[in-house]
């Protein structure tokens, strides 16, 4: 009943050293990254820094642009002034009357210095960020700077809607391929289908992406007309963009934070075992995640884990050590229909209140449908913690696997306690 | 707008026929008419989807940035006619008079704007090599008559319509209006500094980031709705166990913030109060049932268990960030200032502000609701109660403040409560937060 909150087991890597918790793809990535700068770096070296004044404002700007960088939702580490900073540096064809002649790599060279300027306040403070997501902030303009810059100066350049055009093309390119690189990372790193890691990668990218481009293009193509001032005025819109997607991301962690505590109360008031609605929504979101859930089915997952016993609170005497899979399936209903009742009165998450309120049903039901796939992960992860607790014997938590294995097909989703038995596994 | 008021209808008339006359007696030679339409239809379309800006209600149309970037490329009269192109916006809740007057104030508001721009120097046409930075003047210009004309004859038509008092604007939300305004009207430069070379290109590539923050901000707003709504609803589930103290933690919450209000705390501060008004007495629930629904006298131990649900409840919601400052007042609302509360016994000014304000909610509200014990008091004897307690109870100042604030805005006294039949009611027998009859503990007298 008082056992200890058990470690989170699945990040047990977060003591060795930083490079061996990287993943092949991140190392990958980070390499090409290096090798590709030290290229440029040298180049730069042997030809020397053309037009240096345009070259320092530029960088200036990426600098700025990555000590604003911020964290979205998933961690996902991104610093759209940056990237606008970079993709306008790659596209600049010129400045007020002066032509831009500056090579591809003296791009790289001069956003690698500015990324690594901006990101030294952060590490100063012990912020170290994140290698991956920096590599690509590099790389993508990068991307973008080899193919236009040998086109910008063909004839190409004095036709300006067809040049507008290619500059679309390549910059919407380049975030494709830094998408498909993400998407890439984040299935090896949380273990997904790389498709469904496309498709969040895809939603949480594509906006901030579509931004960055679009001012890159706009600095780009106003430095003509205005000079370099167009640097300043120009970062106004995107500006906008970031605080408001920072707002966002803000008020989404605390939304979350917030549920996780309250999850609380249900302990504190002695209706379930200290640790319980936490240890089954973190199962239940590795569960969902090896059951292919996308990222944001995986959020309403997890906020009905955390509050699946809220309906506990209306009864009159806390049901004994707390397990519900223990109790009646019509008290077991009761519990459900009186949390989805309360999470109703919050008027939003509709669909977290519909997961809460057919978590008790059984896999097979005469009449209806089954219930959706994160009340069928819910009701398994509840069971097995039921039974096993905090403890982490390997014998119980096999024997109990065992039982809910026998009560599937009836009661369990067989391939729900399959996703089960997986993540048990890992966690030995 | 319906029944308008017969000065309202001859405004909204004089307004049209400004803006026709304004467009029919101009030249309309040398206007560049594929710029003209690709503004109008960015005008249409951004005038379709009203931006909110901020979670005030200040709603900013992104239609002032191409209403601006036309008194650039188009002069007075094209911008005329890209501010009247907003009448065929497509938004059902609108009526023809609303539409037409919309789009009869956006075109005034360019045309004069234009004529300024002109005034002050600046060149009709598309911006050149050269433009900069003489244009930034008549454009700044330009921006400032634009916002102005239009807020003013929007809130012509408000006050003629009775729909706005003809004193007392609240001048804050106009501030930001006119602030969301301002800006939104300076990135019409930005569209049409790159329109000689990429032409609608640049409005596209301008509004593409705006859009997104617009989504973003729209997200953000829904969120928090829906932060506060779950704290509220997790809240109202603690409090179903008893049938007496429904609504407690709400009118807590607002009784809080009335107090924070009235001494002039920051809207921040209000804000992180009202939400631990609503969370103080989550901590009830780590405190056995049948304490609270004892009818006795309590013993020691349980008297002890009730003491221990301020530092129950900040277990609970210590992790909740945003919440830091108000973690005290969870804490230690009830401690007295004399020094005699729990659960550390603090006394005067060591006792955190947001625990002397929610103290003196909670008990108010406990007073005023009425209890299975006693009938509701009425807010006079309430407020007698509180100044009776004021000095060693609660803080004077903001016993004071509070009664003032109740005072000016009124409080929503619960209904009296009259328990469920049939059932064998389940209630308290003595409320921890009635100053007005403390808990008896057995051997002790009262506490």
């Amino acid at each position: 009943m008082s056992a200890p909150a058990s470690a989170p087991v699945t990040r047990s890597d977060r003591h060795r050293p930083a490079w061996q918790s990287l993943d092949s793809a991140q190392l990958l990535l980070i390499a090409v990254a290096g090798m590709l700068i030290i290229a440029s770096v040298t180049q730069v070296g042997a030809v020397g820094i053309e037009d240096s004044r345009t070259a320092i404002l530029f960088g200036a700007l990426i600098a700025v642009g990555e000590l604003l960088r911020m964290i979205m939702p998933g961690n996902r580490e991104v610093a759209p002034i940056a990237s606008a900073g970079s993709l306008g540096y790659a596209l600049l064809l010129r400045v007020g009357s002066e032509p831009a002649t500056h090579s591809a790599f003296q791009a790289v060279t001069v956003t690698a210095c500015g990324t690594f300027i901006g990101a030294l306040p952060h590490i100063a403070v012990g912020r170290m960020p994140a290698l991956d997501a920096m590599a690509r902030r590099i790389l993508s303009p990068a991307l973008v700077a080899f193919i236009f810059r040998p086109l910008g100066h063909s004839s190409l350049r004095h036709h300006w809607p067809l040049l507008i055009t290619v500059m679309a093309l390549i910059v919407m390119l380049s975030c494709v391929a830094e998408v498909v690189a993400a998407a890439t990372i984040r299935a090896e790193a949380v273990r997904t289908r790389f498709g469904i890691a496309l498709g969040d990668e895809i939603r949480a990218k594509l906006p901030l992406c579509a931004s960055s481009g679009a001012t890159g293009m706009l600095i780009a193509v106003s430095t003509f007309v205005m000079g370099p001032v167009a640097l300043l005025v120009f970062t106004a819109p995107i500006l906008v963009t970031q605080v408001a997607f920072r707002r966002f991301a803000g008020i989404r962690a605390t939304n979350l934070q917030t549920v996780r505590a309250l999850s609380r109360v249900t302990e504190v008031g002695g209706y379930v075992e200290t640790g319980h609605s936490r240890r089954v929504s973190a199962l239940a979101v590795a569960m969902g995640r090896e059951l292919g859930m996308t990222e944001e089915a995986l959020l309403e997952l997890e906020y009905a884990a955390l509050m699946h016993d809220i309906g506990q609170l209306s009864l009159r005497d806390p049901i004994p050590g707390g397990a519900t899979v223990l109790a009646s399936p019509s008290e077991q209903r009761r519990i459900a229909d009186l949390g989805a009742g309360v999470i109703t009165k919050t008027g939003v998450l509709p669909e977290v209140a519909e997961i809460v309120r057919r978590q008790s049903e059984p896999y097979r039901t005469a009449e209806g449908s089954a219930p959706p796939l994160a009340s069928r992960v819910i009701k398994v992860a509840n069971a097995y913690d039921d039974l096993v607790g905090a403890s982490s014997d390997r014998d119980r938590s096999a024997a109990v696997l065992e039982r809910l294995r026998g009560d599937s097909a009836a009661e369990y989703d067989p391939t729900v306690v399959e996703a089960l038995g997986h993540v048990v596994d890992r966690r030995r | 707008m319906r029944g308008l008021p017969l000065a309202a209808w001859a405004y909204v008339c004089t307004v049209v026929v400004l803006a026709a006359s304004a467009i029919g007696l101009s030249s309309l030679d040398g206007i560049d008419w594929a710029t003209l339409a690709v503004l109008a239809l960015l005008s249409v379309i951004c005038e379709s989807a009203p931006a909110l800006l901020n979670s005030e209600n200040a709603r900013v149309s992104l239609s002032y940035s191409a209403g601006l970037a036309s008194v650039v490329l188009l002069g007075p009269v094209g911008a005329a006619i890209v501010g009247a192109s907003a009448m065929v916006a497509w938004r059902r809740e609108m009526g023809l008079e609303k539409r037409l007057f919309n789009g009869a104030q956006f075109a005034v508001s360019g045309y004069l704007a234009g004529v300024v721009y002109q005034m002050a120097g600046g060149t009709t046409g598309k911006p050149t090599n050269g433009s900069f930075p003489g244009i930034i003047t008549p454009y700044l210009c330009a921006v400032v008559t634009y916002v102005a004309v239009n807020l003013a004859l929007i809130g012509v038509v408000l006050v003629l319509g009775k729909m706005a008092p003809v004193w007392g604007f609240r001048w804050r939300p106009i501030g930001n209006l006119a602030a969301g305004q301002l800006s939104y009207g300076v990135f019409g430069l930005l569209i049409a500094a790159p329109w000689g070379l990429i032409g609608p290109f640049s409005a596209v590539l301008v509004l593409l980031p705006m859009l997104l923050a617009r989504w973003a901000f729209q997200q953000t707003s829904d969120q928090q709705q829906a932060h506060a709504a779950t704290i509220a609803a997790l809240c109202q589930a603690v409090e179903t166990k008893d049938y007496y103290t429904r609504g407690h933690s709400e009118r807590v919450s607002r009784g809080s913030a009335l107090i924070a209000e009235a001494i002039g705390m920051r809207p921040e501060r209000v804000g992180a109060i009202r939400y631990a008004g609503m969370l103080h007495d989550v901590g009830k629930l780590g405190v056995p049932t049948k304490v609270l629904q004892k009818a006795g006298d309590l013993t020691e131990e349980e008297f002890a268990a009730i003491q221990l649900h301020p530092m129950r409840g900040l277990e609970i919601v210590r992790d909740i960030g945003f919440l830091d400052e108000a973690l005290a007042g969870i804490m230690h609302h009830h401690e007295r200032m004399d020094g005699t509360g729990y659960p550390m016994g603090l006394a005067g000014a060591e006792i955190p502000v947001f625990a002397r304000v929610i103290s003196v909610a909670d008990a108010f509200d406990s007073m005023t609701s009425t209890r299975s014990y006693r009938a509701a008091r009425s807010l006079e004897e309430g407020i007698a109660e509180l100044r009776r307690s004021a000095g060693g109870h609660f803080d004077p100042d903001l016993v004071e403040a509070f009664i003032a604030a109740i005072e000016s805005q009124g409080w929503d006294q619960p209904d009296p409560v009259a328990p469920p039949e049939g059932e064998d009611i389940e209630t308290t027998q003595q409320d921890h937060d009635d100053p007005s009859a403390p808990l008896r503990v057995a051997g002790e007298g009262v506490r």
